[in-house]
């Protein structure tokens, strides 16, 4: 080996850092560890960039390909083997979380909210390795109203009286006491009635009533919040990959980012409409990306992660969420044709009519119909003559 | 009173800021934003948009017209620049 061009380690970083400007970030660095502890000629390294070089320009998809088209089939394809499955497993865990395809076609479809909203909350180093640290959170996330503590309701109509017993077995489970109801019973007074804690039994008495507002009244005080955070239904408090984690039915990603207790960093919503208003658009296509990739794993199906950026991609183009149909991405196509070849066809032509919209042929579906070359793969070069 | 609701929402952005699902960004210089289109073959307003209530935004400062450069993470690349045209809204 003596006397032969060995490449050292300078003259390496800098031909890596050259060609981190061809490269994306991942192969510079599979490529940097590859060569750790090897020795190459200058003959052999030039050969080496040259190969690696050619062959990411050889994996890159061609100007022209129908990428639309193969992510359709790519998706499609394992849907139609999820029908088959997708209601096996229903009722196993204590979600009822919606799995394959129904939860798919909510995704695609960008639904208002999600069947079962699901917020999965990681906590801080202080409470993710303890149970008990967990469940504290958990109960300060978890909406608790008096209607959840309260043994019996009572109203006496003759002296226009409610009575409500609490279970303090119940309150104690939540991590409350009578003191936190009573605090919260105190801030109800006023406005005429006159309110009254023993042990465990409330009095509410109201001066001059009739039975319907007796009746709003205490519907009113039922559903007075005692701990927790709206729209929060349930919490569960379990253990993955090697902490404590809790996940909840209903979702407010918001108020729960910034409690105390929680680490703000990894916890989100399957709720995209919420992620996209409270963290953004960006963090939208993150999840649409996550949420079918955990639909298609849970299914065992393999799809390649990039046809799922695709279509994150596409439904996140305008800076909102919309949907892969009529409402979203196919209705604010600019050609009529195509809108009209999707859905709704006559709807879709009057009402283009009526604006007097122009039929470009621009796009694939509208050439087909005209019977045109289409846009794709050769069909997308134009030739000019150059004249003399 | 007022201060205190004030902080907490700089809080609440700051939290929101450092997740995981953030990218970072950055407003794209107006000589830059030219340089860029000329190397994607494609007009401004042909980029993926970007609402200006966006926190992302916000927080960096952005206004309508602006080209902000986003650097997220990528299952795939590793880190993917990629930019995006901030539309009013």
């Amino acid at each position: 080996m003596a006397g032969m061009d060995i490449v050292t380690q300078e003259e390496l970083n800098n031909v890596l850092a050259k060609l981190a400007s061809i490269l994306p970030p991942r192969i510079i660095d599979e490529l940097r560890n590859k060569l750790a502890n090897k020795t190459l000629t200058r003959e052999q390294l030039t050969e080496l960039v040259k190969t690696i070089v050619n062959e990411y320009y050889k994996a890159l998809i061609d100007p022209g390909e129908a990428i639309g088209i193969v992510t359709a089939q790519s998706v499609g394809e394992p849907s139609t083997q999820m029908i088959l499955r997708s209601f096996h497993f229903a009722g196993l865990r204590e979600f009822s979380m919606a799995l394959g395809l129904p939860r798919m076609i909510e995704i695609v479809d960008a639904r208002r909210k999600p069947s079962v909203p699901i917020m999965t909350v990681y906590l801080d180093e202080d409470h993710r390795h303890d149970p008990n640290k967990a469940r504290e959170i958990a109960y300060k996330i978890q909406l608790t109203t008096i209607e959840n503590v309260a043994k019996s309701v009572e109203i006496d109509y003759v002296n226009s009286q409610i009575t409500i017993e609490i279970d303090e077995e119940e309150l104690g489970q939540r991590g409350l006491s009578m003191e936190d109801v009573r605090k919260v019973m105190e801030k109800i007074k006023g406005k005429g009635a006159h309110v009254e804690v023993e042990g465990n039994i409330i009095r509410v008495t109201l001066e001059n009533a009739d039975v319907i507002k007796l009746r709003k009244v205490r519907d009113k005080i039922m559903q007075t919040r005692l701990a927790g955070i709206k729209n929060v239904k349930k919490t569960l408090v379990r253990y993955k990959d090697g902490e404590w984690i809790i996940e909840t039915e209903g979702t407010n990603l918001e108020a729960v980012l910034t409690l105390e207790g929680v680490d703000y960093r990894r916890t989100i919503s399957n709720d995209l409409h919420e992620v996209a208003e409270v963290l953004g658009i960006e963090a939208a296509r993150t999840v649409i990306m996550r949420e079918l990739k955990k639909v298609l794993d849970q299914q065992g199906l393999d799809t390649d992660i990039r046809h799922l950026m695709l279509i994150a991609d596409v439904m996140t183009w305008t800076g909102r969420v919309r949907q892969v149909g009529r409402h979203g991405v196919v209705g604010e196509k600019e050609s009529p044709l195509a809108r009209a070849a999707f859905e709704v066809t006559v709807k879709n032509l009057v009402e283009a009519s009526i604006r007097g919209e122009v039929e470009q042929f621009r796009g694939v579906v509208e050439s087909v119909i005209a019977g045109k070359y289409i846009p794709i793969g050769t069909g997308i070069v134009q030739l000019m003559m150059e004249f003399e | 009173m007022t201060t205190r609701r004030k902080s907490k929402t700089e809080e609440r952005l700051r939290r929101i800021l450092e997740h995981e699902y953030m990218p970072k960004a950055e407003i794209v210089p107006k000589e830059e934003v030219k340089e860029i289109l000329k190397q994607l073959n494609a007009k401004v307003f042909q980029l993926p948009w970007i609402r200006a209530s966006d926190p992302l935004v916000r927080a960096i400062g952005a206004k309508p017209g602006n080209v902000i450069r986003i650097i997220r993470k990528s299952d795939t690349a590793g880190v993917f620049v990629t930019y995006r045209f901030v539309v009013p809204g």
